[in-house]
């Protein structure tokens, strides 16, 4: 092999940076993520089935956002009745602890999505 | 480079562009179609029109009711109140007779009309060039003639500013949260990087309420109504007095008229 | 072909450690613009597009001008720039490339940038921008290669790059013809509603676009032992001079349209642009100093014997580039914005992070232009010692 000294040294070095997320995190397991209801909302019902939200309410609400600005629609025919598509009205209106339910989700799998940066995240909370 | 080599470096190559095929084939996938949600319809109190458009009577207005306008669309919509001029949002704003008609400004007109500044605001236009540019459809016109916003698909190119003839749009050079004293809870704030303008407050017509700026003028100093409707007010109005509309030369047949 | 760019003199190595570092500095910058918003520039409400777009609009013209090599070699099969052609179209890839990276810093939602793809919309302006400059990008990359691979391997130029070759040259006057459209339909920017908006912007792209590849010719003739042909200088010199006359003809004839019709909306630009309007004349001197240069530049390629001067010649090039650059590059964009549709005027100026991150984005743009340089050269040389 050529440079055989500067190749390994290279791939030594490239091993090392490349799995250094798992080794500098060796021994710390994550607390998995347990989003949690809020209990004066407890009886109520979710627009959709806690499965479907699970698994679809990122493209659940991409479909609100174009419906809502585009088409000028602001309700649909939900799982279990007629909604207002909102995420601040609908969403986090019962789901109104972010930091409990959204974040802890979202932070565990480290994605930060950007709704909240313009929709108000609680209507109780805001202006102090 | 010797061709093994060479050849090598060939096949990683498209082996990695490869390797991008699927996950780009998703983003296409899911940014173009986006299905329609169940049963969406409006609001049961919407109020409709094939054709929204305002009439601003400047003889009514006197500075107490160009100031209410102005701070309920500034209240509603959540507008930054930003120091520097440079980076300030206004959706509705006052600007004297030679700002808003440059062109028939001179040494005689009327002095009250000279002294009185007008509200000057979008004017939804029926051809409007800010849309005719957009590269993403971002703005773009509704069925009932309002000239609306997607904050979420805008670039922040500035392009429709460039080509609005009337100033009539803003853009969020900073954070406009860290502008707002007070937050309207029913509306969301914007971010920074987007352009905004005014919406003719689609979102208080989609609940049966007027604009915010027409609600606070209580002697029909700004009339709304719909032009494809005979007897709609804004008909009555333009039956009835001359009006002048910003820059009708340019065709881009604004809707907002003005009796002077 | 690829590894001649890792073999060069300490000068060349010192030049490109310091373009990186220009680079990161400008990385950092735009980092902070990234996390702050664009009102860390010098924008305003009423002036939304400035010095990136200015910067943009400016390096599309010298893009294109890599045609003005091309096309007498290809179309007309005059041999003078043979060996030069690949230069024009590697200086047109690090321009465009430039180009792209100006939106980008300029745009205020970056990560969507996509939805000019997702969302196609063909009756704007700025999606068939991103189409051509896309297009020239590919085109030129895929040219520039496959002749540089014909040279080194001393062989013949396979017939498909012929066929490139010949549509790149209507797509580089098309880059710079979208880009004017840009400016040139928009009903109340009265500064830009002109037809002679695009031969203005290829009359001044086919003057400094040349001038600046034979300027950078001359610095590879120091440094790198680059043999500048003569007659190939003397060729472009000529092509350079009818497009500056060109250039300061188009002008004039807007000057005179402007100040003979008298109507208030085309002449407040020019009033604004040379003696101030309400009060306000930053502009002014940078026009001023832009005329005297382009005037100056223009005396020195018109006279035979200052033309054919090496050195009268190398100074006609700076002050022309100078003045184009002034004109292009800060005024154009700048003042269709003054005095806004409400006949008010907001000046403007850029602000130091502004111009780092600009610096950043040339600094890219020379680094793009030194490695393939460097490769176009490291070919020739092997070919021409074996």
């Amino acid at each position: 092999m050529y440079d055989k000294g500067k190749v390994i040294t290279g791939i030594v070095i490239f091993v090392i940076v490349f799995t250094f997320p798992f080794w500098i995190n060796a021994g710390k397991a994550n607390i998995p993520p347990d989003p949690k209801v809020n209990p004066e909302v407890a009886g109520k019902v979710c627009v959709e089935d806690t499965a479907f939200m699970k698994a679809n309410h990122m493209q659940l609400l991409d479909e609100w956002r174009d419906s809502v600005v585009r088409d000028g629609n602001r309700t649909y025919m939900g799982a279990t009745g007629r909604y207002e598509m909102s995420l601040t009205n609908s969403c986090m209106g019962c789901h109104n602890n972010k930091a409990q339910f959204c974040d802890s989700c979202h932070n565990y799998v480290s994605l930060t999505p950007t709704c909240w940066n313009c929709h108000i995240e609680s209507k109780e909370n805001t202006n102090g | 480079m010797d061709s093994a080599r060479r050849n090598f470096l060939k096949i990683a190559g498209l082996a990695a562009a490869g390797l991008t095929l699927k996950p780009a084939g998703n983003a296409f996938g899911m940014g173009v179609i986006v299905p329609e949600p169940d049963g969406a319809a409006n609001f049961d109190s919407a109020i409709e029109a094939k054709r929204w458009a305002m009439v601003v009577d400047t003889r009514k207005l006197n500075a107490q009711t160009r100031k209410a306008a102005v701070a309920a669309c500034r209240k509603a919509h959540n507008l930054p109140d930003i120091k520097n001029p440079k980076h300030e949002i206004k959706w509705i704003w006052e600007a004297g007779f030679k700002n808003a008609f440059p062109d028939l400004a001179g040494p005689h007109v009327p002095p009250q009309v000279e002294r009185e500044p007008m509200l000057v605001l979008c004017n939804h236009c029926d051809n409007p060039p800010c849309v005719r540019v957009c590269p993403t459809k971002a703005t773009f016109k509704r069925k009932d003639g309002i000239v609306v916003m997607d904050f979420h698909r805008c670039i922040g190119c500035r392009y429709c500013m460039a080509a609005c003839p009337y100033g009539s749009r803003s853009f969020n050079y900073v954070d406009p949260r860290l502008h707002l004293a007070q937050t309207n809870v029913d509306f969301p704030t914007r971010t920074k990087g987007v352009v905004e303008k005014c919406n003719f407050c689609a979102e208080r017509l989609a609940r049966g309420q007027m604009p915010a700026c027409v609600e606070a003028c209580r002697n029909n100093e700004l009339i709304f109504g719909d032009l494809s409707d005979p007897n709609s007010s804004v008909n009555q109005a333009l039956r009835q007095n001359f009006t002048l509309v910003r820059k009708p030369e340019l065709g881009t047949q604004p809707q907002v008229y003005y009796i002077i | 072909m690829l590894e001649k760019a890792l073999h060069g003199s300490k000068i060349y190595w010192a030049w490109v450690m310091a373009l990186l570092g220009v680079i990161g500095i400008g990385f950092f910058t735009y980092l902070y613009q990234y996390s702050q918003g664009l009102g860390v520039t010098g924008l305003s409400r009423d002036v939304s597009w400035g010095f990136y777009i200015a910067q943009l609009t400016y390096l599309v013209g010298v893009a294109a001008s890599g045609v003005m090599l091309v096309l007498p070699y290809y179309l007309h099969d005059h041999k003078t720039f043979g060996k030069l052609t690949i230069l024009g179209e590697f200086m047109a890839v690090s321009a465009v490339l430039m180009c792209m990276m100006f939106v980008l810093v300029d745009l205020g939602q970056p990560k969507r940038m996509l939805n000019v793809i997702l969302f196609p919309t063909p009756n704007s302006i700025l999606f068939w921008d991103m189409f051509v400059l896309s297009g020239y990008l590919g085109l030129n990359i895929v040219i520039g290669w496959m002749v540089l691979h014909a040279e080194n391997k001393r062989g013949e130029l396979a017939k498909w790059v012929k066929i490139l070759i010949y549509i790149s040259i209507p797509w580089a006057i098309s880059i710079h013809t979208v880009t004017a459209f840009l400016y040139s339909g928009l009903p109340g920017r009265h500064f830009w509603l002109t037809a002679i908006l695009a031969p203005r912007f290829l009359a001044s792209a086919f003057c400094a676009g040349p001038a600046i590849l034979l300027l950078i010719m001359f610095v590879m003739r120091k440094v790198a032992n680059f043999h500048v042909p003569d007659k190939a200088v003397n060729t472009l010199s000529v092509i350079i001079t009818y497009a500056m006359i060109l250039n300061v003809f188009f002008l004039l004839l807007e000057m005179f349209t402007a100040f003979y019709s008298n109507i208030p909306g085309h002449l407040h630009a020019f009033e604004y642009m040379f003696v101030g309007s309400h009060g306000k004349w930053a502009m002014a001197p940078w026009m001023w100093t832009s005329v005297l240069l382009g005037v100056f530049s223009l005396v020195l390629l018109i006279v035979p014997k200052w033309r054919k001067n090496p050195k009268t010649f190398v100074v006609a090039l700076i002050t022309l580039v100078a003045s184009t650059w002034i004109e292009k590059g800060m005024a154009l964009v700048v003042v269709g914005f003054i005095p806004n549709p409400l006949d008010q005027v907001t000046e403007y100026t850029p602000t130091l992070p502004e111009l780092t991150i600009s610096l950043g984005v040339y600094a890219v743009g020379l680094l793009v232009l030194t490695l393939l340089f460097k490769i176009a050269l490291g070919v020739r040389a092997e070919t021409a010692n074996a």
